[in-house]
């Protein structure tokens, strides 16, 4: 198994494919830290804007925790697809290329090369968020320096004292880790159905677009599958940064997450173990 | 001879179309088996099935006496196999690729084993190119070398002379036929270039749609009065006009200025020498050779033809 295991991140890490969603993260993180130097003051005074008439609020606003913040908003929407790239093409690639014919003529159980290609999936995902963090919590700690970091809701705000900001952060993106280990895992459902990878990476983001608008629509049609939508729970980080935290909403979330992600592996196997290999 | 494969019955089915239907042969050990058809035929699913990449309907495979669904694993560490192309991670090199199939194989191959097999497959000095950049003979040696890393006693090489110009053709039987006489492997090869299966197997088995219509050894499918028999002069001329008007004109296929084509039981090959010195005509060379090409089209034609007949 751990020899596979290597195998398999030897062909992951050693394919130029591979760095494109990492050029991606450091190109988003960039450009969202360069406009927020160059024109964050204005972007806060629009945010704030009736907070300045009733508070009084000094320091450090834009510092690298408020940066993050913002950075993780608008980039965790676009992880998915990242995450698809390379886990949609875990089955479907090598059927594509004809290498999985080749791999299954070699003594390796069906069930412990799904299970590797998702473990390698995994390793994928905790790779690109441990970058995600350096790119976004430390480059901004960098640049922008610490401070108390304000989080700015549609009728409030929470004001979460510097010392206090860190731990939060290890806990959200362990939660995101979560989140997107269970896109891998769909994606990788997906790549056993198909035989190139094209297909896999436009359905994982095709089911995560629509269920994503479902889990944000409020309409009481939808209301009732709301709660059963791993998209719904996807956004479950965000309640580290709440006042007080809602722990029990968060583990809620990262138990449906966990559902659908040993769902997801268990279909897999099933379907894979069963599946005439014709490519 | 004890059989290393056996497939019984083998029977599989593509949206209610039969693609193998009831097939049964048996591999003894050390054998070099020819499995031919015509494209389409059924092979590769047979052979794909023989592997499990792909589920028999119905029937059963049996490998050394046991049966493959029960011991798939165990069983393909003895198994090495190329299936249609030999398709491997482009952006790695030959060395990478073959390493890489080699830890999957279940034993443990030293680096020397490697070079070892490079060596044989004639890819030695290119092991650290990108297999990109490999021609698709050289892909073709890879993957034989992938297929024989870790010394199985079958081979499974469905179509290994696909694609590949004469020199490659040459070399990939060279290889085979060296695998079989030198390390004493068992290989299943199939092809629908008869000739070529003609050049390198001991027994054959033929399908057609899915049946076998013909299995036995070539001496046995083959008689000796359809042999191809080439002879190279130094030149025709009258000589054609005095061949038909002999004896020897009834076993005449055809001639041009330096060959003379016969098809005729090789028995009389001296006595064929004896009368064209007697009428002064300087003999370069004689080459035998079966005519399978018609043989294998009669068969099939035979069958297609019971089948509209049914």
């Amino acid at each position: 198994m751990r020899q596979l295991l290597q195998i398999e991140l030897f062909k992951i890490f050693k394919r130029p494919r591979t760095y494109i969603s990492f050029g991606i993260v450091t190109a988003i993180s960039l450009v969202i830290q360069l406009a927020m130097l160059t024109d964050g003051k204005s972007y806060m005074g629009f945010a704030m804007q009736g907070l300045n008439e009733q508070f009084d609020i000094h320091g450090n606003i834009i510092n690298g925790y408020f940066i993050t913040y913002i950075i993780l908003q608008s980039l965790l929407i676009q992880i998915p697809l990242l995450i698809a790239l390379v886990a949609g093409d875990t089955l479907a690639g090598e059927a594509n290329q004809g290498t999985l014919r080749l791999m299954l003529t070699k003594p390796i159980s069906r069930n412990k090369l799904v299970f590797v290609k998702f473990a390698s999936s995994f390793i994928y995902t905790v790779a690109l968020i441990i970058w995600l963090a350096i790119m976004t919590l430390f480059l901004s700690l960098l640049i922008f320096g610490k401070g108390d970091m304000i989080n700015l809701k549609s009728d409030t705000f929470i004001m979460i004292l510097q010392d206090d900001i860190m731990w939060r952060y290890a806990a959200a993106f362990g939660f995101a880790l979560l989140a997107m280990t269970t896109i891998a895992s769909l994606s990788l459902l997906l790549s056993a159905f198909a035989d190139n990878s094209i297909g896999p990476i436009i359905a994982t983001m095709g089911i995560v677009v629509v269920l994503t608008i479902l889990s944000n629509l409020d309409l009481p049609l939808f209301n009732h599958i709301k709660p059963f939508l791993f998209t719904s729970h996807m956004i479950g980080w965000k309640g580290f940064f709440d006042d007080p935290i809602p722990y029990a909403a968060i583990a809620q979330s990262a138990f449906v997450l966990v559902v659908y992600t040993v769902g997801f592996v268990a279909i897999t196997m099933l379907y894979f173990n069963k599946k005439d290999i014709k490519s | 001879m004890s059989a290393i494969l056996e497939a019984k019955n083998l029977s599989k089915s593509f949206k209610n179309f039969k693609v193998v239907d009831s097939l049964s042969f048996a591999i003894g050990k050390g054998e070099v088996y020819g499995f031919l058809g015509q494209n389409g035929a059924g092979k590769s699913t047979t052979m794909r099935m023989l592997l499990g990449l792909m589920f028999p309907d119905s029937g059963s495979i049996y490998i050394d006496g046991t049966e493959f669904n029960n011991s798939r694993r165990h069983l393909l560490k003895n198994i090495g196999a190329i299936i249609e192309r030999p398709d491997m991670y482009g952006y790695l090199t030959g060395w990478e690729n073959l390493r890489m199939f080699a830890a999957l194989s279940g034993k443990k191959v030293l680096p020397a084993e490697l070079h070892e097999v490079l060596e044989i497959v004639g890819l030695k000095g290119r092991e650290k190119d990108k297999v990109r950049a490999y021609s698709q003979g050289m892909k073709q040696r890879l993957g034989i070398a992938i297929a024989m890393i870790h010394e199985p006693g079958l081979l499974i090489l469905d179509e290994p002379t696909n694609g590949l110009d004469p020199q490659g053709i040459t070399d990939i039987r060279n290889l085979i036929r060296s695998l079989s006489r030198d390390h004493g492997k068992t290989i299943l090869v199939s092809s629908h270039l008869l000739y070529e299966v003609e050049q390198v197997a001991t027994s054959i088995i033929i399908i057609h749609k899915g049946k076998k219509i013909a299995e036995g050894t070539v001496s046995e499918l083959l008689h000796p009065d359809d042999t191809l028999i080439e002879i190279t002069i130094e030149q025709g001329g009258a000589l054609q006009a005095q061949i038909s008007n002999s004896a020897w004109g009834k076993f005449a296929v055809q001639s041009d200025a330096r060959i003379l084509t016969f098809k005729m039981n090789p028995a009389l090959i001296p006595e064929l020498n004896k009368w064209l010195v007697e009428k002064n005509v300087a003999v370069y060379g004689i080459n035998t050779r079966h005519s399978f090409e018609s043989y294998f089209l009669n068969l099939t034609n035979e069958t297609t033809a019971a089948d509209r007949t049914v």
